[in-house]
């Protein structure tokens, strides 16, 4: 190719460059919920060693910080025999992570249904599998899902960190055509506004799902709500 | 290979000296960046000022939903290509105390909205002209109401910096990842600067948790 290229020369590279960050992005977030409901479930248990293990896993994972928890699994952990593929790394790195938070999200949510609805549950002869996942889960969800949207956002929001592990994901596309002599200005507004696309189109269908899940509590809301943005909450939750 | 606790011990004064010396300047720095920046988005905000507040709301959304690691990147290499060239650190603060200004924005907004009406309406029965009633009235509740949640923000900023490690500032990250480089052991630096991190991060999360108590308990 003569000259720099342009911005629409790179869409191809940048498309495929998205679909290796929606892998990690979509597996991450399923590995992050899976283990935020059994760290969060675990760390409401009333036996002490299973409340121990899993405070211990949730605070060293909020404790050490992602890109080194990311580097330390690609770089680090070969070295003791196991070698990941680069994708499985950072699928493994941000459910780790984001997990130990999600787990704080899901014990706070569990935690806010009323004591009268326990009671209640226990009141009507219902097993604790029934008031589980007839009572108190169809209410703790929609209180989770504002907070876990939050981390969804900010699981993505850290998936350019994927082109330090060499991957080839959007941002090392990006970066190619900062070295292929291409204008880095044009190219970091456009990564950025992809980003945010992406992001809202997240924030838009749980802000759908949180209306669907709240209608079937006989909560409903009106159209506007499909439209708010996210209220940031801080990701340290107090216990 | 085995884990040397030899070689872990060798390399511990040079990972702290860089911690200290960058990552812990860099949340310093870009703590008091987000809170000075973030207080003037939520004024500016809270006063409705025409045109300026809309501005505001815009980019603070864009900021939030956009990632870090591209903020930095843009100030650090797109930003020489229009003329204005800043020092890997100085970019690295930017970043950071922009990012997290605008987080921080709504934590004081939560505060000032929590400062009771009568508070407002006292300030103007005693003609207490409107910039002394922020700086005297309405800042120093708000801002000691929200304190544990502004320090929250400063601990995920703080467990950001690592980023900083992509645009050359020779942090944490960086320097255990040039130590592994030159030795080709990776397996203690990165360990050692995940505990140096939890060392750090536990002990002040745990400190801010009993300061919400206690202020709760008013």
């Amino acid at each position: 190719m003569d000259g720099p290229p342009g911005l629409i020369d790179w869409i191809p590279n940048l498309l495929r460059g998205l679909g290796n960050t929606m892998l990690v992005t979509v597996f991450g977030t399923l590995l992050m919920l899976v283990l935020a409901v059994v760290l969060g479930l675990m760390a409401r248990s009333p036996r002490i060693p299973v409340r121990g293990v899993a405070r211990v896993v949730i605070e060293f994972f909020r404790g050490t910080s992602l890109p080194i928890q990311l580097f330390w699994l690609f770089y680090a952990l070969p070295m003791v025999g196991f070698r990941l593929e680069p994708i499985v790394a950072g699928v493994v790195a941000f459910g780790l992570n984001y997990g130990a938070y999600g787990a704080e999200v899901v014990r706070g949510a569990i935690n806010a249904v009323p004591k009268p609805q326990w009671e209640a549950a226990t009141a009507l002869n219902f097993s604790s599998w029934q008031r589980m996942t007839r009572v108190i889960w169809p209410q703790a969800i929609p209180l989770m899902i504002p907070a876990m949207n939050n981390l969804f956002i900010q699981l993505f929001k850290s998936t350019p960190l994927l082109f330090a592990i060499s991957i080839a994901d959007i941002m090392f596309m990006g970066e190619s055509f900062r070295f292929a002599g291409g204008n880095s200005t044009a190219m970091y507004l456009l990564l950025m506004a992809i980003y945010f696309v992406i992001a809202y189109a997240v924030t838009f269908l749980m802000n759908l799902a949180e209306a669907a899940v709240k209608a079937r509590l006989g909560q409903h809301e009106g159209v506007r709500s499909m439209f708010r943005t996210r209220k940031p909450v801080p990701q340290e939750v107090a216990p | 290979m085995n884990w040397s606790w030899d070689f872990a011990w060798e390399i511990l004064p040079e990972l702290l000296r860089h911690f200290a010396e960058y990552t812990l300047v860099a949340t310093v720095l870009g703590t008091a960046v987000a809170a000075a920046l973030g207080l003037v988005f939520a004024v500016i905000r809270y006063l409705r000022i025409p045109l300026l507040a809309q501005v505001t709301t815009a980019f603070i959304e864009f900021i939030r939903s956009t990632p870090l690691l591209i903020q930095l990147f843009f100030l650090f290499f797109a930003l020489p290509e229009l003329g204005i060239t800043l020092a890997p650190l100085v970019a690295g603060v930017t970043g950071l105390g922009v990012h997290y200004a605008c987080y921080m924005a709504d934590v004081y907004r939560s505060g000032i909205d929590a400062v009771p009406k009568g508070q407002w309406e006292a300030s103007v029965a005693l003609q207490l002209p409107q910039r002394i009633t922020w700086q005297r009235v309405v800042l120093p509740q708000a801002i000691r109401n929200v304190l544990p949640a502004l320090g929250n923000y400063a601990i995920a900023m703080f467990k950001e910096t690592p980023f900083l490690a992509f645009i050359a500032v020779p942090e944490l990250l960086r320097t255990a990842q040039t130590i592994g480089g030159n030795t080709f052991r990776y397996l203690e630096p990165f360990t050692m600067a995940g505990l140096i991190f939890l060392a750090a991060s536990y002990p002040t999360a745990l400190l801010l948790r009993r300061m919400e108590r206690r202020l709760a308990a008013y």
